[in-house]
This record gives structure tokens, sequence and C-alpha cells, in this order.
């Protein structure tokens, strides 16, 4: 098996209010990438996903802290560094950004600046971590756009963003990212916003740029489906805990933790009319961070909650190979199993 | 908020409607008092308008009453407690008396404080009869000294020994009403045309939009200074204070109406009003009955903060001369006499009248933000 | 673009127009027409009336036939250069005010220059450092500056200086570069004079940049392009200075349409009491001594001067913004 490029170990990040208590919005998180693989993180919005894979490249905003937890980011042959201990806006935290790691965003309009071309947006990127001239940057901006599928790449990158449609906005958002043919692409939703051939299209393209590119993929989103399709690894996160994380494969076949069984049931099946069954919505509403229960956050929800859910964390265990989950009903078993 | 009190409140009975905007009232003035700023703006307003409609009864002197004697007299202050020379105390307000100086180098009489002497001050002073308000008589002054001979200046004399705090006074009430009756004036065309351009759109809205672009980007104290010198050098004190307002609320009346007609055009396609129209109401009565009303406190707020423009430029005009003339007083005129350098390098109390109107400005602007906020049921 | 300009220059040009009619108007309100002033003038001077000059005049100015011929007349000359004669100068007009409009154009251009390299860095910095202590003081100072009239502050600032150093402000020049030909000691000389009406002529027009531009940008420093930009990797002042500021100046450049109409409002009565040899004062004077074609002529030129950079700054805006620049939006 390759080396990892990137651990995160027992990350946490709280938000500071001056109003209210702090709230720690993800905890004790471990998520591990490997180069040519994809890890999708699931969860509903709020779940803290987006905070996770901002807290990568410390893009929080300055109300955020992250009191403990490391963010090894270790490219092939280098010693690891921890980015977790960088500051924002260092050298070195500069020099892994765009360059080692990169980012697309689910808003391609919003996230592209409306007064600069597609193309000076691109080539910035080129020019930041390369040195190279305008001209050489230009060229590699055009061959990216060729190679994202926009067509009339040439022409294409003296459009500024209102001009392109959004599938072929996000085509651009994907060719900055790759500018600098990083290790590690986070996709942040980056199909929510478009519509449904489109999503399929964009997909199909990332699929096809990391098997080229051999680059590490976190993938971020709340559709099921899309993580099916796209993703070798999942990780489920419900209200900052990874409720459960293992291969795609073995998560959808046999989910363990109560949410993510709670999620499967949720998903719609195709069936013939006959066998239709009503489909199955979790029970209740996701609780305000603040009014989260001390240990598992799902119990409030859970239709297995019992004694110690409520007050005490379940720890990480082991399910099956590189397949974990946290949830009390496990350890029991195994406690159990053991007796 | 108040779109949606008013959309409930539109469709509902006269009664409930009635009781609905008393709550809308009340809601912004919860929201107001929040706004500390703005509630001690409001306050400091309150007071300045205090004392512009009882100037008779505070102003311890006669604005006009001068003496040669006192040209230039520095501020005398207000005391309130001092030491004989025996170490006793003495409370009670009084100021000291003026000895006159020979300066060595100008070879200049100079007026001086003299610290030794002490004019009793007394409330409730008696004085000559006189009509408060130009309405109610009366013969007793808020204070003044035992003796009435002895000068009093506690912020200084002007250059024919005016007593400038009388005359700040009275200037209040001059400049501060200036500023009301400009803004009512302008508030009276501002919402007939802008309420006429917003409710009913078309030409006649393209047409008063244009004009009210081309007042906006005119420069406008050449303009006003234009209009106001072909004022009748012979009209009086009523007629150049009337023509004055109309010059000012000439141009104030566009910002106005662009407020006015903003609000109708969002209102016009409101569901309540559209529900009211489609109940056959006539448009006078869902203007005046359904519009209104729910704009009502954003008019109250832009007339707030269009009052500051008016002082200023009632200020602006009369300090070049061009605005109200010599035996008005107002801040304006009075600001006239620190013009001069020298003058001003003399006495300069003169000045005074200056920060009256930064303090009036300052506390009006703050008030009106706090209405406006408060008002704005989508802001915060 | 080019469609842009042509829409922007015919609203220019129809503005002028009705700028040209006020002026005119302001010209024809005092009682009495321009003749019997010229007439009771040199009458008082003792001068001889010679009746075939005041034919010549009655022709030229179209006295006595309608509004609109008068007019007419009037702006053909104003066309071509001819503003009408000063009777108190006894001199065209013209040749009165370029040289004090110049002057004007000057303060005011210097004016607006002062205000974007105060406002920018105050600005920026307030939103940025969002509630801190220099953003506290900003926003003190810039409720202050938008109260204190320019005048009084004027008023102020001279009599500090008298007070403190012992010198009178006031003028553009010393009197010994008053009339000389352009230099640098006499750049330096001006400098030396311009920056207190400039300053006082910028104060206000800073305070509200500087609000604007703060609350724009804490706008735009929410948007998510900026944290693309931070992931590029580029250093956090120039994700700044080249996303968020650059966004947050484009409605800016809109205000600069009422601002300038308010700052040559301001710099005509900072003229008179900083006596600047600007074109104000002789406004003043042309207007209390009812000189009303060289008060219409500086009235005119005074508008035309702010419909013009009204334009400019319109221009400006759609050139740096390519929404309106390509006419979406």
């Amino acid at each position: 098996m390759t080396q990892p490029i990137l651990r995160i170990e027992d990350l946490s990040i709280s938000f500071s209010s001056p109003d209210e208590a702090d709230i720690e919005a993800v905890r004790q998180v471990d998520l591990t990438l490997t180069p040519g693989k994809t890890l999708a993180l699931v969860g509903e919005s709020g779940c803290g996903k987006s905070v996770t894979a901002r807290a990568v490249l410390r893009l929080l905003d300055a109300n955020a802290r992250i009191p403990h937890g490391r963010i090894l980011f270790q490219p092939e042959g280098s010693e690891p560094t921890d980015i977790a201990r960088l500051k924002p806006d260092s050298l070195a935290l500069r020099a892994i950004r765009g360059n080692q790691i990169a980012m697309i965003f689910q808003e391609p309009m919003s996230s592209l600046s409306p007064v600069h071309t597609i193309g000076d947006q691109i080539d910035e990127m080129v020019l930041i971590h390369e040195r190279v001239n305008r001209k050489q940057a230009r060229a590699r901006t055009v061959a990216l756009l060729d190679q994202v599928g926009i067509p009339g790449a040439k022409e294409r990158a003296d459009a500024y963003p209102f001009e392109l449609s959004g599938g072929l906005r996000q085509r651009a958002m994907i060719a900055m990212a790759l500018a600098c043919t990083p290790r590690l692409l986070i996709a942040d939703e980056p199909t929510t916003a478009l519509d449904v051939t489109t999503q399929a299209q964009i997909l199909d393209l990332l699929r096809q740029l990391q098997a080229d590119f051999g680059m590490a993929m976190l993938f971020i989103t709340h559709d099921l489906g899309v993580v099916a399709e796209i993703a070798d690894e999942v990780a489920v996160m419900y209200l900052g805990d990874v409720v459960e994380q293992g291969n795609v494969f073995d998560v959808f076949r046999a989910p363990q933790h109560p949410y993510t069984q709670a999620l499967m049931n949720s998903i719609p099946k195709m069936a013939r009319k006959a066998d239709r069954v009503r489909l199955n919505p979790i029970k209740g509403t996701v609780p305000a961070p603040k009014d989260r229960p001390e240990g598992c956050a799902f119990t409030s929800r859970c239709p297995h909650a019992f004694g110690p859910c409520a007050s005490e964390r379940p720890a990480r265990t082991v399910v099956g190979e590189g397949h974990h989950a946290r949830c009390h009903l496990l350890t029991r078993q195994t406690e159990e199993a053991l007796a | 908020m108040a779109e949606t009190s008013m959309s409930t409140s539109g469709a509902a009975a006269a009664r409930a409607k009635r009781s609905g905007r008393e709550s809308q009232m009340g809601l912004m003035w919860r929201r107001f008092r929040q706004h500390k700023l703005a509630l001690a703006s409001l306050w400091i307003v309150v007071a300045f308008y205090v004392v512009a409609l009882l100037a008779e009864f505070l102003a311890p002197t006669d604005p006009s009453a001068y003496s040669a004697r006192y040209t230039y007299a520095p501020p005398q202050g207000l005391h309130f407690i001092a030491q004989n020379d025996d170490g006793s105390w003495v409370f009670g307000p009084y100021v000291n008396g003026y000895k006159t100086e020979i300066d060595p180098v100008a070879l200049r009489r100079t007026f001086v404080i003299d610290e030794e002497k002490r004019l009793p001050v007394q409330f409730l002073a008696p004085s000559k009869p006189y009509l408060l308000a130009g309405v109610i008589p009366m013969s007793v002054k808020l204070f003044g000294l035992e003796n009435p001979r002895d000068p009093l200046y506690i912020l200084g004399a002007d250059r024919l020994g005016r007593d400038l705090l009388s005359r700040l006074i009275h200037g209040t009430r001059i400049s501060l009403s200036i500023g009301l009756a400009g803004v009512t004036m302008s508030l009276f065309f501002g919402i007939i045309i802008g309420g006429f351009a917003g409710y009913y759109g078309g030409w006649f809205d393209s047409a008063v939009m244009r004009v009210v672009e081309f007042i906006r980007s005119m420069p406008t104290i050449p303009l006003w200074l234009g209009l106001a010198a072909a004022m009748p050098k012979d009209w009086s004190a009523l007629q150049t204070y009337f023509a004055i307002t109309l010059i000012l609320s000439l141009i104030g009346w566009t910002e106005l109406a662009r407020v006015v007609r903003g609000r109708f055009l969002s209102l016009r396609t409101e569901d309540f009003v559209t529900a009211a129209r489609l109940d056959g109401a006539s448009d006078w009565r869902i203007i005046t009955r359904h519009m209104v009303p729910s704009f009502t406190s954003h008019i109250i707020a832009a007339a707030t903060l269009a009052i500051p423009g008016m002082i200023l430029a009632e200020t602006a005009l009369s300090f070049l001369g061009l605005g109200l003339q010599a035996p008005i007083v107002s801040w304006g005129t009075l600001l006239q006499d620190a013009q001069n350098i020298r003058t001003l390098a003399t006495a300069p109390w003169l000045l005074t009248p200056g920060i009256c109107v930064v303090v009036i400005i300052l506390a009006m602007n703050f008030f009106g933000d706090g209405l406006r906020d408060a008002a704005d049921p989508h802001g915060r | 673009m080019l469609s842009f300009i042509i829409r922007r220059t015919i609203v220019m040009v129809l503005t002028l127009i009705a700028v040209s009619i006020v002026a005119f108007a302001i010209i024809q309100l005092p009682p009495g027409d321009y003749l019997t002033s010229y007439i009771a003038s040199l009458s008082a001077t003792g001068d001889q009336v010679d009746p075939r000059v005041i034919e010549n005049l009655r022709n030229q100015y179209g006295l006595g036939q309608p509004f609109y011929i008068q007019y007419f007349k009037w702006i053909t000359g104003v066309v071509q250069g001819n503003f009408g004669h000063s009777f108190e100068w006894k001199r065209p007009v013209w040749e009165l005010i370029w040289g004090r409009l110049g002057n004007s154009v000057m303060v005011e251009g210097l004016a607006v220059l002062v205000m974007w390299l105060i406002a920018l860095p105050i600005g920026i910095y307030a939103a940025v450092r969002k509630y801190s202590l220099g953003d506290y003081l900003a926003t003190i100072a810039g409720f202050i500056g938008l109260a204190v009239p320019n005048f009084f502050f004027a008023l102020i600032l001279m009599y500090l200086a008298y007070v403190w150093f012992g010198t009178t402000m006031g003028g553009l020049f010393s009197p010994e570069f008053e009339t000389a030909r352009w230099s640098l000691p006499r750049l330096w000389d001006f400098f030396t004079h311009a920056w207190a009406p400039v300053l006082v002529l910028a104060t206000s027009g800073t305070a509200e940049l500087i609000r604007i531009l703060r609350a724009n940008l804490l706008d735009e420093l929410k948007k998510p392009y900026v944290t693309t930009a931070r992931a590029k990797g580029l250093p956090e002042w120039k994700v700044i200075l080249k996303y968020p500021v650059r966004l947050a100046l484009n409605p800016l450049v809109s205000t600069i349409g009422w601002l300038l109409p308010a700052l040559v409002s301001g710099s005509v009565i900072v003229s008179v009491v900083m006596n600047l040899p600007t074109a104000g004062p002789m406004l003043l004077r042309s207007l209390t001594t009812q000189d009303m074609y060289l008060a219409g002529a500086i009235i005119l030129l005074l508008s035309v001067l702010t419909v013009v950079g009204t334009l400019i700054s319109d221009i400006l805006l759609a050139w740096i913004d390519p929404r309106i620049r390509y006419g979406s939006k």
C-alpha cells in the first residue's frame, strides 16, 4: 500500500463568539488520504465537513481555533509537516496552498473574482508558485483549460466569469486548482450548485483527471449518490463527529453506525411498484451544536440509544479491515463476544 | 417588520389596523432605545429645541441690546463657589466683573476679568415684560444679575458689546426652526412629487427622476447663492426668512422625493396593496390607508437626516452674507462676525455658534441613523 | 463600452443644456435688466452714456425680447467663448474668470486626490481590522469630519495658525509669486499655501469615502472568491488588495457623482474664508454687486465642471468594472 499523503489525527476545531460559549464544530476527527484515492466526507449541512476541509488549508475564519490534533502533510520522499501548527499567513503554508494542496469550491460564480478574467486568475496561480513569465503562464493556462474540456480555450481565457455558464465556470475552477499539479485536491461540494447533467460531467472529469495526475482527493458532499460514484473511501460525519468511515463498498453494504444505517435507508431505491416501501426518514432534527450531548452526538435521534450514549463518548472501534465506527452498540457487542 | 405588520392589517378591518400601527411605532421605539448613542442624541436634540422654544426666557439679556463700553468683553463664565480673603467659602452662582487695563505694547485699553469683583447671579430674575414665543406675557427670566446695570457676558461680547449667550440662544431658535421649516416644505414637495412618480410610474416618474438627478448633480452653494442674491434688499426679516426656507427646499425636496418614490415603488407590488386594489379600493384610499402608514417611519427617518443639511446650508448662506440679514440673529449671521482673522484672534469666543452647529449636526445624524435602523425591518 | 460612453455623453449634454438654462434664469432673476444696471453704474461714476453703445448692447443681448430669444443669444455667445460683459470690471467675463477657474480646478482636483489618498488606506485598515482601536478612531474621526462645516474648520485652522505661529493663512500664492510664471519655486510656494484649503475641502469627503469603503469592503471580505485567492497561496495583503479592495472600489467611484457637487460647493465658501483666488470669492462679489453676467458665467462653469467630472468618473467606473464594460447587469 502506498504511503498516505495526508493524515488528520485527533483533529478538533472550535469557534468562539463574543456572546456565547465556544462551540466545538469538529471533534477528534481522524482521516487518511492516499495518492490516487478519493475520500468522500459526507454529512448534512452544518456537520463540520466543510470546516474540516478548510482547516487542511487553514482557511478558517479568524474566530476558529484548532485546540488539538495534527494535520500531517507528507508528500512522497519528504518529512511530514504539521499544517495545524503553521501560521495561516506563513511562507511555509503559502507554499503548500495551491501548489501542493489545491481546493475547488461549491459556488463557481462567487468563488471566482468577477472583475478579473478567467485567464488572469489561473495565470496568477502558476505565477505564485513557479518561476515562469506571464507568457509561459498563459500557455499553461490555455493548455489546462483545454484539458478540462473548455472549448475555445484560448479565447475563453480572456473571458470574465459572468460570461461563462455554470458548468464551464466550474471547469475553469478545476483548471485553476490543477495549475500546479497538486498532490492533493480538496473538492468542497463542487457539484452541488450545478444541474444534474453538468454534475455527471464534472464528476467524470474529476475522476479522469485524478487518474491522469495520480493525486489524492478529499471530496466533500452531502449526496450519497455522488459518493458511490466517485469515492474509494467514505467518512460519515454527524454534528462534528466522524461516526463511521471505511471502504465505500463496506460502508454502503454493511453500515455499522445507526446514523449511517438511517442514511442508507433514506435513499430512494429503484424498485418495481409492488416491491416499493415507504422511505424511512431519520426522526427529529439535528440539534444545535451547543445542545449536543457530551457523549454520542446522534443520541437524541438514535433508535437504539441506551445507558452510556448521552454521557460517554463512544470509542473509535474497528469493525472490519480499515472500517471504523463510533458507537456503544459495537463496543458492547465486542465486550460480550469477549466475555 | 413594518411591511409584515401592515400586510396583515392591510387586509384586516380599520380597528385592527389602528392597533397594528401603534404596535409598529412601539416596536420602532423599542428598537431605537437599544441604540444608546441615538437615544442620547435624541435628548440633545430635544434640549436644543427647548432652548429654541424658550429663547426669551432663557436669554438673560436682549440680543440686540448693545453697550459700547463692553466691546469684545471676554467671557465671564459662571462660578458657583468662591473663597473670601479671610478663607471662608461662599456658595451660590456669581460672575466676575471687568476692569480695564492698558496694554503696554499696543497702548490700547483692554478688558480683563476682575477676579476680585463678584456679581451675584439670581435665578428667576425680574425683567422688562416680554412675550414668550410671541404669545405668553412674562416678566421674569431664568437668571440675571441682581443689579441689572452690571455687565453679564457669560460667553463674552461681540463688536457692539452685545451678549453672545443671549444672541446664541435666539440664534438657535432661527437656525433650528429654519431647518425644520425647510424640511417640512421639502417633505411637502417631496411626498407629492415622489408619491405621484412612485405610484403612477411611467413617463412622469422618469421625468421626475431626471429632474432629481439633474438637481443633485449641481453644486448647491453657487445655486443657492444665485437664488438668494436675487432677493430684493428691501424685504422684511420675515420675508427673507421664508424666501431662504423656500430656496433651501428647492433642492432639499429631491432627496425626500427619491425616498418616497422608492418606498412607493416597492410597496406598489406588495400583496396587501394588490389585495386592497382587488377589493375595489380607490387610489386615494390605497395610498392614504394602506401605503402611507407602512412607510411613515422611513419618511420620518429620512426627514430627520435631512435637517442637518438644511441647518448647514442656512449657516453657510448667512455666513456668506447672502442668507438671513443683520437684524435677524442666526448661527450663520453670528459666525459672520468671526470671518476676520484679527477679530478672531482678539475674540475667539465668537466661534461658539460653530460649536453649536457641530453638536446639533452630530446629534441629528446619530438620532436619524438610529431612527432609520429602527424603522428598517430588515436591518440586523 | 463605446455605447456606454455615447449614452453617458448624451445625458451629459442634456444636463449641460439644463444647467445653462438655470444659469441664465439666475442672470435674469434680479429686478431690472443688465442695461439699466449698466447705465446706472455708468451714471454713478459720472461717465457719459453713449446712446449708440446702449443700442448696440440692446441688440447684442436681445433685451426687451422674450426670454427664449435672450437665452438663445446668450448661449450662442457662450458656446463661442463670449460670456458677456462684466459691468463692474468693465471687461469681458471670460478674461476675468479663466485664471480663477483654473485655480478652482487645481484646488478641487488636489482635494479629490487627497481624499482618495487618505481614505483608501484608512478605509481598508478599518475594514480588515474591524472593531479594533484604529477602526473606532477612524469611525469617530469620520463622524466629526462629516459634522464640522468646512468653513468652520477653515476658521479654526486659521485661528490656530494665527495664535500658535503668528501666521495669517490664506491665499494660494505669496505676493511675489502672484503673477509669476509657473516654475519650481512657484509650485513650491503654491503647495505651502494650498495644503490647508485642500485639507479643509477634503475632510468631509474623506470621512464619507472611508465610511462607504469600510462598509463595502466588509461585505466583500466575506465573499468566497477571497477564500479562493487565499487558497492559491497569495500572501494576505495581496489577497486583500487585489480582490476585495478592487471590488469595493467600484461602487465608490460612483459616489464621485455627488461628492463632486459637494466639493465644488464647499470650495466656494472655503475660498471666501481663506481668501483664495478661485472662482468662489468672485462669484460672491458679483452676486452682491448684481454683476449678473459674471455671476451667471461662474455658476454655469462651476456646474459644467461638476457635470464633466461626474462623466469622467462614470467612465472610469465602467473602465475598471468589466460587468458594466460589457453591458451585462
